[in-house]
């Protein structure tokens, strides 16, 4: 067998380690940043992406000029600083406005970073890929047992330990370093001996942006460089910061060390899903050591108790529910086929946003993963009609059934953590999943997902199935409303505002939290199985990060701390979104500016900017 | 002892909605130690903090030499010359000695001669033996002394002291209130929050007495010795 050969396990060995390298470069900056400013920064993967394309197009210039490996390292070392730079730039924009914030905020703006960043890059480097050149004097392969392996790899290899080496220096001997490695465990106390924190953030986010640079630069005689690197990096260095324990450096370079093993093997035994071993190590590590290998309780994120208030019961509020009903049963009367799709859409994103809301807004539970049910449940439809060709009234329930199992197994492990942790974890629990649909082709299609997943006879076409939408939504709502309500809902909201307090009364924090995760998956894979039946297909995207965000970003905009912001949140997206769209390629610059717009001036979204208003009039 | 080093005024502080200081109205004289007294949950260490811009609704109204705190970041506070020891030590606990002492030195006005890991070595000799050694791997007493040395590091003209007294072994605070002897020997001004009375009436010489935010005496160490009825009645020693 091939695997058995020596000379093969050591080349195969030999580009795990050198994976190991670059992945480390890169988180080691997250890691240093995250230690400091307390945010995970989400847009760390784009000053990669940055680097990468930089040094593609630079490099090539300056070798033009005089060639030789002190040109080719220096344009190198150049485009890492120049990323540097940047993140300096966006420290001193954003960052430093958001660090008191819920993480939940922070997470978002950084991710709308990525957006500005992925249609920015196709503005200044053109669509296309760059492939780098090839590093001067290191072009010929070595012979390693007889098998070739490139030279740059093994200057790889080399390049992990020695960043190691130098940031160690670094934290250790000098006053940066020891001002930096006191941050990270007191912000406050720093200050008082009379630390300038802005400068100090500043410098840090420097170092961070510089290493994340220095990691995409490398990359360049490797792949070339393309749009959507920044997203594949950063679920990796999420994971090496969160498996080495986040703000840890030696940490992030043992985590990298194992993934890049795990990857260049675990391709041996499952040939197509690197990215399921990847991230069920995370879990592992996660379910055993909450803080992963070298983190620590005490380093957690921003605060996450945001959420919805207690507020006295609107008077004829049942006459405003008929009157909201009678809205939407009357759409149909007025609207054309295409608006009805448009209303059928809205609908179930603010059913899918309305579940988040349980988990957030009133269980403090910031899931990043929410689309893995949604997904999960479109899933769970589709596969339930193309395998066993069951009806629509059938899928629908069973897509719900395996949302809500998902959710009960994701949220067995994910009612262990807190903050930060909690919110990469469920990230990785959809990542997981989004992978299994990717890859296991045979069952779920791959890339090009599931088709002919069409509704029952008397409820297709535009009209009835936005009628089955509506009612579904509401009566979906309405009972989670009821629960939001109860002292269930009660006993979330005191375990979000305290969970020593509400464990102090007696209430099992964990177990209400389960319930809340399964509840609120059960009623997005409701909504994944009628967005599957209203488009006909499902496809891996419904369990990506964007759709996560997107019911994130919902629940922003329409207010997190209010019942019914998801749903204001869902339509006003949409509408924007509608509008936006057809008149500029530049939608998700736009998004992104909206988003990070949204969590700099309106935190309260919408329906909570609206009401402070008339609270203050009143 | 014409102009005050520091000089507080209407200062108001809430925890949400919540009132806990009430126009407390105050001097601290350059060289001297006064303490602020009174029972737990008084507002001695929200005094502290508000002063040094920690308590995020406040309204602050001081001078430090002369100079407004008004709305100044608290790092620019402790750049005047305003060191703060916080109650809990806070010390970096990842950190050694030596590089904690490192992350509080600043620069000493002109004049004066500054304060070196040796001559606090000296202030504290158990510091000195243990100066490779991790703040997680000291005493309670030891992260005293180490957090008091490493705001001296900043050479302040004045301190704020919270509860150097408490939580540790008696022989060690006997040495925390001959370490505030020396400060004050080298001018160095201290705003002591105390409730160990013994401990507070042994070095400071004045205090002010705070009962529920409000300020109910202000004087000499002395005069606070003599009113034994005001002593029970907001001490209860």
């Amino acid at each position: 067998m091939l695997a058995l050969d020596p000379a093969f396990l050591a080349v195969q060995a030999l580009s795990g380690l050198s994976s190991a390298s670059s992945l480390f470069i890169t988180a080691c900056g997250l890691t240093i940043v995250f230690g400091v400013t307390r945010i995970v920064n989400f847009a760390h993967g784009s000053l990669y992406m940055i680097g990468a394309y930089t040094a593609a197009t630079l490099v090539p210039r300056l070798l033009e000029l005089s060639f030789g490996p002190v040109t080719f390292w220096a344009g190198i070392l150049a485009s890492a600083i120049v990323v540097g730079l940047i993140g300096v730039i966006i420290e001193v924009l954003l960052l430093r406005r958001i660090y008191g914030a819920p993480e939940l905020f922070q997470l978002l703006a950084t991710f709308g970073v990525v957006l500005v960043v992925q249609d920015l890059v196709v503005q200044v480097f053109g669509p296309q890929d760059i492939l780098g050149p090839r590093a001067p004097g290191l072009r010929a392969p070595v012979e390693i047992l007889g098998r070739r392996f490139p030279s740059y790899e093994l200057v790889l290899i080399a390049a992990g330990p020695i960043v190691l080496g130098l940031v160690w220096l670094l934290l250790r001997k000098t006053r940066f370093g020891v001002l930096v490695r006191a941050a990270t465990q007191d912000r406050d106390m720093v200050a008082s001996l009379g630390v300038n924190q802005a400068l100090l953030f500043t410098g840090t986010l420097f170092l961070g942006a510089f290493l994340a640079g220095l990691g995409g630069a490398l990359q360049i005689p490797r792949v070339s460089a393309h749009a959507g690197m920044d997203l594949s990096i950063i679920a990796e260095a999420f994971v090496v910061t969160v498996v080495g324990g986040m703000g840890s450096v030696p940490g992030a370079f043992l985590a990298a060390l194992i993934i890049g093993q795990l990857q260049a093997f675990g391709i041996l035994v499952f040939p197509k899903s690197t990215l399921v071993v990847v991230f069920l190590l995370m879990a592992v590590v996660l379910a055993i050591r909450p803080h992963g290998f070298f983190g620590r309780a005490e380093i957690v994120g921003g605060t996450h108790a945001v959420g919805i208030a207690s507020r006295a019961l609107l008077p004829r509020r049942h006459f405003i529910l008929l009157v909201v009903i009678a809205i939407l049963a009357g759409i149909p009367l007025v609207a054309d086929a295409y608006l009805l799709k448009v209303a059928t859409e809205i609908l179930i994103f603010a059913l899918f946003a309305f579940s988040l809301q349980l988990l957030i807004g009133v269980g403090g539970v910031v899931s990043f993963g929410h689309a893995a049910f949604f997904g999960l449940g479109a899933y769970g439809a589709a596969l339930a009609v193309k395998w066993y060709g069951v009806s629509m009234e059938a899928a629908l329930p069973l897509g719900l059934a395996l949302a809500a199992l998902g959710a009960g197994l994701v949220g067995a492990f994910v009612v262990r953590l807190s903050g930060i942790y909690l919110a990469m974890m469920t990230l990785a629990a959809a990542q997981i999943l989004y992978a299994v649909a990717f890859q296991w082709v045979e069952v779920t299609g791959g890339d090009n997902g599931i088709v002919g997943v069409w509704p029952a006879p008397w409820a297709s076409g535009p009209i009835p199935y936005y009628l089955l939408t509506a009612a579904l939504t509401v009566v979906t709502v309405l009972l989670l409303k009821r629960i939001i309500d109860a002292p269930f809902g009660y006993a979330l909201r005191a375990a979000r505002d305290s969970e020593a307090r509400a464990e102090a009364i007696g209430l099992s924090v964990r177990q209400h939290r389960w319930l809340a995760f399964i509840i609120a998956g059960a009623a997005a894979g409701l909504a994944g199985g009628i967005y599957a039946f209203s488009r006909g297909s499902v496809d891996p995207s419904l369990l990506g990060i964007s759709t996560s965000v997107d019911a994130l970003t919902m629940l922003l905009l329409g207010g997190i701390q209010t019942v019914i912001g998801p749903l204001v949140g869902a339509a006003a997206l949409h509408a924007l979104r509608d509008w936006i769209m057809p008149i500029t390629s530049l939608w998700r610059l736009f998004l992104g500016l909206s988003i990070i717009a949204m969590v700099l001036i309106f935190p309260r979204g919408l329906v909570g900017t609206i009401r402070d208003w008339w609270g203050a009039r009143a | 002892m014409n102009a005050p080093l520091l000089e507080v005024w209407d200062l108001c502080a809430f925890y949400g909605r919540a009132q806990v200081l009430f126009d407390l109205t105050f001097r601290l004289h350059a060289g001297e130690v006064m303490a602020l007294v009174g029972r737990n949950g008084a507002g001695k260490t929200t005094t502290l903090k508000a002063i040094m811009g920690l308590v995020s609704a406040s309204a602050r109204q001081a001078t430090f030499k002369g100079q407004s705190l008004g709305r100044l970041p608290t790092y620019k506070i402790a750049r005047l010359g305003l060191g703060y020891v916080p109650e809990d030590r806070r010390i970096f606990t990842d950190l050694t000695v030596a590089e904690n002492l490192e992350t509080g030195r600043r620069p000493a006005s002109a004049g004066r001669s500054p304060w070196t890991p040796e001559r606090l070595f000296r202030l504290f000799p158990n510091l000195a033996e243990m100066s490779g050694r991790r703040g997680s791997q000291m005493s309670g007493g030891e992260q005293q002394m180490l957090a008091i040395a490493r705001t001296l590091m900043g050479n302040p003209d004045a301190i704020l002291l919270d509860e150097p007294s408490e939580g540790i072994a008696p022989v060690i605070v006997q040495m925390m209130a001959e370490a505030i002897r020396a400060m004050k020997a080298e001018g160095v001004a201290v705003l002591l929050s105390e409730q160990n009375w013994a401990f507070a009436a042994g070095i400071s010489d004045r205090a002010c007495v705070i009962e529920r935010g409000e300020i109910r005496f202000q004087g000499s160490m002395a005069e606070l010795m003599a009113n034994e009825a005001l002593r029970a009645d907001t001490l209860g020693v």
